[in-house]
């Protein structure tokens, strides 16, 4: 990872190493906050923030954070730029911090952030550790904008607000379909993506941790 | 590096300089946007004030719509309005913790459990001042999880419920927090507050269950603690604790007011 080079860092996380799709973290958020895509993209926007700016604080100081104490200074730095985007989306996007409510705040347990911090920007330089960040978010904010495609269109019958599909409630022919509005559906999304991806990359396919066993004929269980 | 990273001097001076910066930056984002926050929010008060009169429509200008009503300085206790305090500035939210300029509450008199309850409360009318189109009163009182905030609103004859709606509350998404769904909010519409003339009890209640008549809305499903948190703020701010002397004028105005219309009616006719 050490000598990858830059456009590697940035790309891999969206396709080849996603961490929603591969690493499957940060599925909470995912399934919270994908009903409409405008809230979506603000989400992919603060995490993205948020993840390159943790990871490049924290390369920045890596040789200087005492290993006893590492996990505590890698979250006390993500939460202090999950406080500054929360002030800044009441300041500049109050409706939007409304929708999201908790979930900017929540930022802080997303494991895509901390991972990275952990696993990357303590052994990497600032300026690819940055770059990772930037490229993780995208990754994030790839999954979040399909599933909220998704699930805005056929929930809502609309595209960022804009009336695709008219519904039946304001005289269309549009029966929108519910359950898209509900998290459950996201889990469903993004199995289907998930499918999909392994199956232009096969690579990505895990081994069987174990196999089923043929289920007991009725002879043996008399 | 390893070694001298993990002694003791340097865990707690790294710890040390990074709570300092951390809460440099933190404290001084929050400082400096407070302003805009405070902007956001007395739009998104507006925007509230005008959602409950159903005045409200997407994009639109909430400044110039809010131009149409006119806030007032109600004295709770006579049903008077006040020239004390200036409409525009004063919170009554604020005020319930002085001393000098508010109440304390218990036992039964208490059913929102406010504990204190201010002297003077802000009510915003639509309209004509004197004859207002609707009046919107602000009412909060305790849910299952904290203290809820909203707005009621009832038209000119201070007796017919227009709308009803939370701008600040805590409780559970999906069952309690459904007391903002358009579909509970919307058969509130044209419920009556009070049952017959003169009397100063409110009447409108939050039914368990699905409530029928003019005076009872539907419970919400899963979350009966904090329909009951509705229903006795309902209690406590429609009753003569709350706005139930204010709102008596409006209702003993009605008569007169509409004997003055059916005159000019029957003028119009024979004219």
């Amino acid at each position: 990872m050490a000598d990858a080079s830059t456009k590697s860092v940035l790309t891999a996380p969206v396709f080849k190493n996603n961490p929603i799709a591969l690493q499957v973290l940060g599925i909470c958020s995912a399934l919270a906050v994908t009903t409409s895509m405008s809230v979506s993209l603000v989400m992919t926007l603060a995490v993205i923030f948020v993840t390159a700016f943790s990871n490049l604080f924290v390369s920045l100081i890596r040789h200087h954070i005492p290993s006893s104490i590492r996990i505590i200074v890698q979250m006390t730095i993500i939460a202090s730029l999950v406080i500054v985007v929360d002030q800044v989306l009441k300041a500049f996007a109050y409706e939007m911090s409304k929708q999201l409510s908790v979930f900017v705040g929540l930022i802080i347990t997303n494991c895509i952030v901390m991972g990275r911090a952990e696993g990357f920007a303590m052994q990497n330089g600032p300026k690819m550790s940055f770059i990772d960040g930037i490229g993780n978010g995208l990754g994030y904010g790839f999954i979040l904008m399909t599933v909220g495609f998704f699930r805005e269109l056929f929930g809502s019958g609309s595209v960022f607000g804009f009336t695709v599909l008219e519904t039946v409630q304001n005289g269309g022919w549009y029966v929108p379909n519910g359950l898209l509005l509900l998290p459950p559906s996201a889990f469903f999304i993004i199995g289907l993506i998930i499918w999909v991806l392994r199956s232009f990359n096969p690579e990505q396919i895990e081994e069987n941790e174990f196999k089923m066993k043929h289920n007991t004929e009725p002879k043996e269980a008399v | 590096m390893a070694q001298s990273n993990n002694s003791i001097k340097k865990i707690l001076t790294v710890a040390f300089a990074l709570c300092i910066v951390c809460s440099v930056i933190v404290s001084t984002a929050a400082v400096a946007l407070r302003p805009m926050q405070q902007l956001n929010q007395e739009l998104d008060r507006k925007t509230n004030i005008l959602r409950v009169a159903n005045l409200y429509e997407r994009g639109m200008d909430v400044e110039a719509a809010f131009r149409e009503i006119t806030p007032r300085v109600v004295n709770l206790a006579t049903g008077e309005y006040s020239d004390r305090h200036d409409p525009e500035t004063f919170d009554g939210f604020e005020s319930r913790r002085d001393p000098a300029a508010s109440r304390t509450l218990s036992g039964e008199r208490d059913p929102a459990g406010l504990s204190r309850v201010e002297n003077y409360a802000t009510v915003y009318l639509v309209g004509d001042t004197d004859n207002p189109d609707q009046i919107i009163l602000p009412i909060r009182g305790q849910g299952l999880w904290g203290l809820m905030r909203g707005f009621l609103a009832v038209e000119g004859d201070g007796n017919t419920i227009v709308g009803i709606t939370y701008f600040e509350h805590s409780e559970t998404p999906g069952l309690g927090a459904e007391v903002n769904n358009p579909r509970w909010q919307a058969q509130w519409e044209g419920k009556q507050v009070f049952d017959g003339e003169g009397e100063l009890t409110p009447a409108i209640r939050v039914a368990k269950g699905s409530g029928s008549g003019d005076h009872e809305v539907d419970g919400l499903a899963g979350a009966t603690l904090t329909a009951n948190g509705v229903n006795n703020m309902l209690q406590f701010w429609l009753s003569p604790e709350g706005f139930g002397e204010y709102l008596a004028k409006f209702r003993s105005g009605v008569d007169q007011e509409d004997a003055q219309d059916a005159d000019v009616e029957l003028e119009a006719e024979g004219a």
